[in-house]
């Protein structure tokens, strides 16, 4: 690893495994991800590569610290220190993750009523941005996915599975968090929008964002990752 | 953030033989919301009792920003819990009085806190009014001409004028229609946010959960079986009883 890009990691991950205990269905036991590791340095993408069920949204919501990692680190920079994600507390997980890792799942998980424009202004309320910003910062995201005005002033639910992604990735990047972790962001989209929200994102990589994601759209791959990291997992299952 | 404004160690609640709450430590933090899931009878009720004064612990600690509860003589921990502590009941009517009006429920907290001023107080319980989203125009109307979500939202103006640090809801959206339910969470939500305020709420419903707490302790038989931040929870429930809970929920 050369000198330089070591002291631009901003995310990284040693020996991590996660096994999952089914105590509804007898006990049994499954190992998902057994030692992985990677690194992300500030303006890479590391896209995780593998058939369905070989862990790879597994990986990611252990990143996020979702999913809780059984053993490994999960090396974060945050604030100027690495901090391990699987030794954090509850706070510093939450402070965390409204400065320092953004999220965008694959669907929009929100209170009923709220009206988009504050679902996407949320994130920035929580870090203390006044209201009026806030708002202003989220309708310029919206504008450059693309979600018609008449829209903002609607709750969600009700939208389109395109119209819900863009309102999911505008909330996932309205903070612009320096690491990005990104499951299917255009899954939904149809080829203009997609094109929009690819932009996007290749913009916050240039600018230095280290990004992990899941892009099962080759045009997205081929655009965003600058490295590909295989996961396969061996799904060993034991009875308990 | 200098500390947890709440400490609960090693709570013991006994009834003759039974322990309904058998040993629960939690810590609360400014601006912090806790929910505590379990089904009817895991102690959940009786440990949210325990922390407000309302039930005598049979052992352990309550120590609010640095004074343990349990060791005050009665008069002083119940003024304490009065000036600080704000309760959400269930059932709103056990919250309010409701042969006053809606503007001396939330008033009348502020006339016992030592406020005078028939104007200035007149004016602070239409501000409330306006938070909970309840017309200025049912100031005077008594609680018991209102719906079940507007006597919840009054219940809420009334606990939360007075500025607690710490507020304990039990079962707040309980008793209430669905549709009524999501704009009860969204005003909560709010309030808690705009007001940094430390929660501890006590719910079976794992939805009302993932929207209003950051963390999360299940309670089984008096114990903490399993905590966590509330998504690690209820998205990676590690213990067979949260598995359980989480996998019995109606998917819509």
């Amino acid at each position: 690893m050369n000198q330089s890009r070591k002291e631009n990691l901003l995310l990284q991950v040693s020996d991590l495994s996660k096994r999952f205990t089914l105590h509804e269905q007898g006990g049994v036991v499954l190992s998902v991800l057994d030692d992985v590791s990677l690194s992300v340095a500030a303006g890479e993408c590391v896209a995780l590569d593998g058939p369905s069920g070989a862990g790879k949204s597994t990986l990611l919501r252990c990143l996020y610290a979702n999913y809780r990692a059984d053993k490994g680190r999960i090396l974060v920079q945050h604030g100027g220190e690495m901090i391990d994600l699987l030794h954090a507390d509850a706070r510093a997980l939450l402070d965390i993750r409204r400065r320092t890792l953004g999220y965008v799942s694959q669907f929009l998980r929100v209170i009923p009523r709220v009206p988009t424009l504050d679902v996407v202004a949320m994130p920035l309320l929580s870090l203390g941005v006044d209201r009026e910003e806030a708002r202003d910062r989220a309708a310029d995201l919206l504008r450059r996915v693309a979600l018609p005005e008449p829209l903002w002033k609607l709750a969600p639910a009700t939208f389109s599975g395109g119209e819900q992604q863009r309102v999911n990735i505008a909330r996932g990047l309205v903070v612009g968090h320096p690491i990005l972790l990104l499951d299917e962001p255009t899954a939904s989209l149809d080829a203009d929008n997609r094109a929009r929200v690819l932009e996007l994102i290749t913009e916050r990589r240039d600018a230095g964002a280290a990004i992990v994601g899941i892009f099962h759209d080759e045009a997205a791959r081929s655009a965003l990752a600058t490295t590909i990291h295989p996961v396969r997992s061996r799904q060993e299952v034991a009875a308990a | 953030m200098s500390g947890p404004i709440l400490e609960v160690r090693d709570l013991e609640k006994r009834y003759g033989a039974r322990r309904a709450v058998a040993g629960v430590s939690l810590d609360v933090w400014p601006g912090e919301v806790l929910g505590i899931v379990g089904e009817s009878g895991s102690g959940k009720t009786t440990l949210l009792s325990a922390i407000a004064g309302r039930v005598a612990p049979s052992a352990g600690s309550v120590t609010y920003d640095g004074r343990d509860l349990t060791e005050l003589a009665d008069v002083d921990r119940s003024r304490l819990i009065g000036d600080k502590i704000g309760f959400v009941h269930q059932n709103p009517r056990d919250g309010l009085r409701l042969n006053v009006s809606a503007g001396g429920n939330v008033a009348e907290k502020l006339m016992a806190a030592g406020a005078r001023n028939y104007g200035a107080l007149r004016e602070t319980a239409c501000r409330w009014l306006d938070r909970v989203e309840i017309g200025r125009d049912r100031v005077d109307d008594h609680p018991s001409k209102f719906s079940g979500g507007m006597q919840q939202r009054l219940q809420i103006a009334r606990v939360l004028a007075t500025q607690p640090q710490l507020v304990l809801m039990d079962e707040p959206t309980g008793g209430l229609d669905v549709s009524v339910q999501a704009k009860l969470l969204d005003l909560l939500r709010g309030l808690v946010d705009e007001l940094g305020l430390a929660v501890v709420v006590v719910t079976h419903d794992l939805g009302v959960a993932r929207l209003l707490a950051h963390r999360l302790l299940v309670m089984k038989d008096g114990l903490v079986v399993e905590h966590g931040l509330t998504d690690q929870v209820l998205d990676d429930p590690a213990h067979a009883y949260t598995q359980l809970l989480v996998s019995s929920v109606l998917q819509v």
